[in-house]
């Protein structure tokens, strides 16, 4: 046996450097220099979401001295407050006008306009988001592993498998749709950081659910005897019933040029109305009597993304603009004009649904209690963003 | 559903795949490319079941490690020469990540692939979970090492700074103008796959040798996500080419992305790892040997030349001309001579070089201190207040340059600047690739063809023209590049923190007023005009006026 001769290894030196906080006193050195000093906070103390979020993208009313150096063909540049109808206060206000020597013009009172102010009450950023979304995962995962040891689908009926084959798979291209070409579509827009990363953490719960509902088809396919994986798209694509709620859904993403439009019609309009119709008032209310635990724990995960944080963020956004302090009346009659045209179309597609109310066995709520219920859901949230209820609500 | 294999699952996602039936969606993004619908395959492969929890799993390792840091008390051995930089760097790279996050829309709009739009949202979220990781990061150091000043005012300092506006370049160009070029070409098939690999890969090597391993904890984390990117940009590059039509602008985007991601990353990544390290062991590679190796070989060779197979017209004279800057003309040390000569009109604090520094340049680039050594020498004599101005406004045989209208990095490699007459302003390039970028490739015609998406250059692209007869001191002050005390400057051209040693805004009042070289230009003569090219033609290198021997 040979020995193999040591060369010496070449790697850096540590060195002293002693460069941690509080080792010298110099301007700038106390505790009061050690935050983020360019932004106001919401509240008294920035908080660890506003840190990694507020101001991350620049305004040329702000700070960005020099403007946006990449122009579209248009000449439009960077984050136009224009890609929406709706305003916040200031927006009216020029844009400081800079040229030879006249210096940064940097904003003297931070915020410039009233798109600054909108804080995600869910205060998501990447920890946040991969800790949420991670959870949910395991949880479906291990819900319907359970099922699966339990023989739990031997349970069902076969009316609930071909409703839940048919339907709940069909629901899956809505949050697919929503995930991609709404939310994801307008992460680009948003005025602000706060805005942009709500709608792409929206973008993440929509894709996710799409896709946990199509994971579960497959799942219950490789389970069930007989379970069509393919009839979801038989159904998205020629039943009657949904062809409402998918012109809808594809109008939605047709919004002309407003990314305010695309959230308010698809978070305040769509979901309560149809969104919540069906996932709790049609499918969660009907699974049990059909002998199905599994079901609303799978439909349940997206209901709570959406009932709890997607829901929440936008009556953020869209609450401080029914009551800017400039800009509300105009703010308010843009989102009544919205409701005229989303409302009855939602409505529309509630009814074309209605045959599915008495597909199950056991049957869920009647549809008039469950629309109902949907409506009442509806004009609450109206109350609260300080809108009125749209005439064609009571039709 | 944890038994599904994931090809299986993968596959079943498909189904998902939207054909519109009622309603196209509103296109808000245009490109002039064509598609024509390639059955490309997402080469991603990746469900949100399993990729939400592996991120959750990395971000544990990353906040782990961040967490032991402080507890290690890593700021004891971190080198101040190499943090001071990343005051710069990560006030620049959280908006470039977040703006990749925004250009992915812009994807699915303008490739028509139902398939390739999973693997475009997924990266979506990678971005979002880049900027606001390396946003934090920046906030860890602000609180733990022994400068916050420079960190505390990142962003202001980002918007305002003419660095910081180089640097938007690595942002603006991935969400703005035509879809393809700008999200595609621009960001994933230049910038990801060739020039992360020295951003991600390169500068984290250097921070742990200067004692810094969060930099590489939460990089290198970052980096892990990145060849996701590369996968999606091939995905699209490899679509693109199926059309003949195409061929012809990805010849003009890859010539301007390239050129560009050249200008703008080695300016900046090359002067953090070769001027802000004090790792001067000679067998550690230089910057320009790792460039050689990952982005010569490693991009270029082992990635690019297998596309002109398919018909890719590769920029084969821009990428040797970019070796022949970083090997011969010195373009890294040009950058980083400059940035210091500007020091005061930034937010960190600048180390001089010493004669460890000297041996080692001149190691790795014979003849470097024939080239820099002397002003270097001057920038440590001049470094502490002494009744002398700051180095810029001193005779150390070193002419301002002009910056460039495209890169918007000086005009340092004296020889290859040109000027043009465009939009009816005479602009000065660093370089005929500059040059045509913005006279002909930005441009809503090319070669005779429509390019009616095609972006557009704008801002006031010449910092100093907002500065243009102003005041130092009051430059620095309307920037708000002060310490709290109201006086002393966030910069320094030194590492020393004794208030007495640092310089104020009463030095800077001292000193003659700030002037733009390109208000100047425009208004020269023509002879005068030429006069000027000529002579600036003759400089250099580093900066030395015409007809210097030394």
């Amino acid at each position: 046996m040979t020995t193999t001769e040591n060369t010496a290894r070449s790697v850096p030196k540590p060195t002293f450097t002693d460069a941690e906080a509080g080792a010298k006193e110099f301007p700038d050195s106390g505790p009061s220099a050690r935050r983020y000093n360019y932004f106001k906070p919401a509240k008294r103390k920035q908080t660890h979401y506003e840190d990694v979020t507020v101001e991350v993208q620049p305004d040329p009313r702000h700070y960005l001295t020099q403007g946006w150096i990449y122009g579209f063909a248009d000449g439009s540049r960077g984050y136009p407050l224009n890609w929406t109808k709706l305003k916040a206060w200031g927006v009216d206000d020029p844009e400081p006008e800079r040229g030879p020597g006249s210096g940064g013009k940097p904003v003297q009172d931070w915020p410039a306009h009233g798109w600054h102010e909108f804080r995600d009450p869910n205060e998501e950023w990447e920890l946040t988001m991969f800790r949420y979304n991670a959870n949910v995962e395991r949880q479906i995962g291990q819900n319907v592993e359970n099922a699966r040891n339990n023989k739990a689908f031997q349970q069902w009926t076969q009316n609930w498998v071909r409703f839940v084959e048919r339907h709940v798979g069909a629901w899956m291209h809505i949050e697919h749709i929503f995930g991609l070409y709404i939310f994801a579509a307008c992460n680009r827009s948003g005025p602000t950081n706060m805005h942009n990363t709500a709608m792409a953490v929206n973008s993440e719960h929509k894709i996710r659910f799409a896709q946990d509902l199509a994971l579960y088809n497959l799942t219950l396919t490789e389970e069930i005897d007989g379970f069509d994986g393919a009839a979801h798209l038989e159904a998205w694509n020629n039943d009657a019933e949904w062809q409402g709620v998918r012109k809808v859904a594809e109008a939605l993403t047709a919004v002309d040029d407003d990314w305010g439009e695309m959230i308010f019609g698809t978070n305040i309009v769509f979901e309560p109305l149809l969104g919540e119709l069906f996932r709790s008032n049609l499918v969660q209310q009907s699974a049990p009597g059909n002998g199905d635990y599994v079901t609303p724990t799978v439909m349940g995960a997206g209901e709570y993304d959406f009932a709890q944080r997607d829901l929440r963020w936008t009556q953020a956004c869209m609450g401080l603009l029914t009551q800017d302090r400039e800009f509300a009346d105009h703010n308010k009659q843009i989102m009544q004009g919205w409701l005229s045209h989303w409302v009855p179309q939602c409505l529309e597609a509630a009814r074309q649904l209605q045959p599915l109310w008495s597909q199950p066995d056991a049957k869920p709520p009647r549809f008039e209690d469950s629309l109902d219920r949907a409506k009442n859901r509806f004009a609450g949230i109206l109350n609260d963003l300080g809108l009125d209820a749209p005439k064609e609500l009571s039709q | 559903m944890s038994r599904q294999s994931l090809a299986k699952a993968h596959q079943k996602i498909q189904e998902l795949s939207w054909e519109p039936q009622y309603h196209e969606p509103y296109m808000k993004y245009g490109t002039d490319y064509t598609f024509r619908k390639a059955a490309k395959k997402d080469p991603l492969k990746q469900v949100l079941r399993s990729y939400f929890p592996m991120q959750e799993e990395k971000d544990n390792r990353v906040y782990g490690a961040s967490d032991g840091a402080i507890r290690g008390n890593m700021f004891r051995q971190v080198q101040e020469r190499w943090l001071e930089w990343q005051k710069l760097f990560l006030s620049i790279i959280p908006l470039p990540e977040i703006s990749a996050a925004r250009s992915m829309p812009m994807l699915f709009q303008a490739v028509p692939n139902p398939e390739l739009h999973n693997g475009q949202a997924i990266q979506m979220i990678d971005e979002v979970r880049h900027s606001t990781i390396q946003q934090n990061l920046k906030r860890l150091y602000m609180n733990n090492y022994i400068d916050p000043a420079g960190f505390n005012n990142t962003l202001r300092n980002f918007h305002s700074d003419y660095c910081g506006t180089i640097g938007r370049q690595f942002a603006e160009g991935f969400i703005t103008g035509d879809a393809i070029t700008a999200a595609s070409i621009y960001l994933t098939i230049v910038a990801e796959t060739a020039f992360t690999n020295t951003l991600f890969v390169a500068m984290p090597g250097e921070a742990a040798a200067n004692g810094d391993y969060l930099l590489p904890t939460v990089f290198h984390s970052v980096q892990s996500d990145e060849s996701r990117h590369i996968s999606n940009g091939y995905a699209t590059l490899l679509m693109a080419l199926s059309d003949e039509d195409n061929r012809q602008l990805l010849e003009r985007d890859l010539r301007y992305a390239w050129w560009n991601n050249h200008r703008v990353v080695d300016a900046a990544i090359g002067t953090f790892i070769e001027y802000g390290t004090k790792d001067r062991r000679k067998d550690r590679e230089s910057y320009a040997e790792m460039w050689r190796r990952w982005i010569y070989d490693d991009y270029y060779r082992a990635y690019l030349l297998p596309l002109e197979k398919y018909g890719l017209v590769i920029p084969h004279d821009l990428i040797e001309e970019s070796w022949n800057q970083i090997w011969n003309k010195g373009y890294v040390h040009e950058v980083a001579q400059f940035f210091a000569t500007g020091w005061l009109a930034n937010y960190w604090r600048i180390d001089g070089m010493t004669d460890e520094d000297f041996e080692w340049f001149e190691y790795k680039y014979p003849g470097w201190y024939d080239r820099y050594g002397k002003w270097w020498e001057n920038y440590n004599r001049l470094s502490r207040p002494n009744g002398h101005h700051a180095i810029v406004a001193e005779d150390v045989d070193y002419v301002y340059p002009h910056r460039c209208w495209t890169c918007m990095v000086p005009c340092l490699v004296r020889e290859d600047m040109v000027v043009d007459k465009v939009d009816g302003q005479w602009r000065t390039y660093c370089h005929e690739a500059c040059r045509w970028t913005d006279a002909v490739a930005f441009r809503p015609t090319y070669e005779g063809r429509d390019t009616p998406n095609m972006g557009k250059l704008v801002g006031h692209r010449e910092w100093e023209t907002l500065y243009h007869g102003w005041n130092w001191a009051d430059v620095i002050q309307d920037m708000g590049f002060v310490r709290d005390d109201g006086k002393t400057l966030t910069a320094q051209p030194h590492l020393d923190l004794d208030p007495k040693k640092m310089w104020t805004l009463d030095h800077m009042r001292r000193m003659p007023h700030v002037a733009s070289p390109n208000v100047i230009l425009n208004e020269m003569s023509d002879s005068e005009r030429e006069a000027f090219v000529a002579d600036y033609n003759a400089q250099g290198p580093a900066g030395r006026p015409a007809g210097a021997t030394s």
